[in-house]
């Protein structure tokens, strides 16, 4: 009885010290300017099939600045891994100086898996993800809806917590999302420093958003 | 000669294949002009032999690295609702027709598709509607679609992250 009381007396002001962290975090983000001291390192979250072209898409324009660039793919993908390869080719061809490195981790959840295992395997995911993502220390988490990213945004989110390092997050939502956003899309929403949509009626509903039509 | 390139993407969709390959939907084709069909079936489990449709010369494939050149060949794409194919057709610049599987449940993917048709890129229709629709459909209706811009993108990142 004393025991729990205890633990409980430890929790509650751990979890208050938590929270008000995270809100300084998160509200430090607009103020936040990685690009003034040099160069930008980014970690780029990887999901399959559609996502990966749509975020290889986005990196295409990004100038040099951006580097190194750690993709992180799921330990399932085998197709990504070969357009990244492909895509970093083809950028080292116009900057000798980039750089990047591929990583994986667990799938956090397959199509179709249930709730409750899908929060096993986030959490096993998440086990991963805060090493990773420890080491690296990148400036910016680029990401565009795989629920790979969820880990990892969480992780990076935590090394602002812990006082280590403020990492953006930049996430910009799929080009099928018109009308509603994706699940991981509603969950990094109130988590994001950066919130890109492609259309016009999700910037209505989701006014912290950020619409400059569609960048894919 | 004129080419329709029907394709499901990953999925399979046994019902889009049988439609278009019945024996009316080919005669539609060809009142129009059309006189070759390529199908990508994807994980059917229909494969429709070539000599199987009387009126049209007949082709199919399951799945290739990329379809880029069978789209650039064709001169009417019928595809599923999902996003990478519509894109890739439109993308090429291609009259697009859309059919829904409205056998799946929770298709989000229908939302692109309906917005893209509400803006006249595409036109829409379900395996039951199909025949019909390849006999009365106005391709001439249709708007292109203009690319994404990604600089945009990198543009706002630039100035918002303060990267000289």
């Amino acid at each position: 009885m004393m025991l729990l009381l205890g633990a409980a007396l430890t929790a509650l002001p751990l979890c208050l010290v938590f929270i008000i962290r995270l809100y300084i975090v998160l509200k430090t983000g607009p103020n936040h300017k990685p690009g003034a001291k040099g160069p930008v390192a980014v970690l780029v979250v990887a999901g399959s099939g559609g996502h990966t072209t749509e975020i290889l898409r986005l990196l295409e324009y990004m100038s040099a600045a951006y580097t190194p660039r750690h993709y992180v793919i799921a330990d399932t993908d085998r197709m990504s891994e070969e357009k990244i390869c492909t895509f970093e080719k083809f950028k080292q061809q116009s900057d000798s100086k980039s750089q990047f490195t591929i990583c994986r981790i667990p799938r956090s959840r397959e199509v179709h898996q249930s709730w409750s295992s899908s929060v096993v395997s986030t959490l096993n995911a998440l086990w991963y993800s805060l090493p990773l993502v420890f080491r690296i220390r990148p400036d910016m988490v680029l990401c565009n809806g795989p629920g790979t990213c969820i880990p990892l945004c969480v992780a990076g989110l935590l090394l602002g917590i812990l006082g280590m390092k403020k990492v953006l997050i930049v996430y910009v939502e799929s080009i099928c999302r018109v009308q509603t956003l994706s699940l991981t899309g509603k969950i990094l929403y109130p988590l994001s420093d950066y919130f890109f949509v492609q259309w016009s009626s999700l910037r209505d509903k989701y006014p912290k958003s950020i619409f400059l039509g569609r960048i894919v | 000669m004129k080419t329709v390139f029907a394709t499901v993407g990953t999925t399979s969709f046994d019902e889009l294949i049988e439609s278009v390959t019945s024996s009316e939907a080919a005669q539609a084709l060809k009142a129009r002009g059309y006189e070759r069909l390529v199908l990508q079936v994807g994980r059917g489990s229909v494969f429709p032999a070539a000599a199987s449709c009387p009126h049209i010369t007949l082709e199919a494939f399951r799945f290739k690295d990329s379809i880029a050149e069978d789209i650039k060949q064709a001169d009417l794409v019928i595809s599923h609702a999902g996003a990478g194919s519509c894109l890739e057709a439109l993308g090429a610049g291609k009259p697009l027709l859309v059919v829904v599987n409205d056998k799946l449940m929770d298709n989000h993917q229908l939302e692109l598709a309906k917005q893209l048709h509400m803006d006249s890129h595409l036109l829409y229709c379900t395996c039951s509607t199909l025949t019909e629709t390849l006999r009365t459909m106005d391709l001439s209706v249709l708007q292109p679609f203009p690319p994404g811009q990604p600089k945009n993108f990198a543009d706002f990142l630039d100035r918002a992250l303060g990267v000289k």
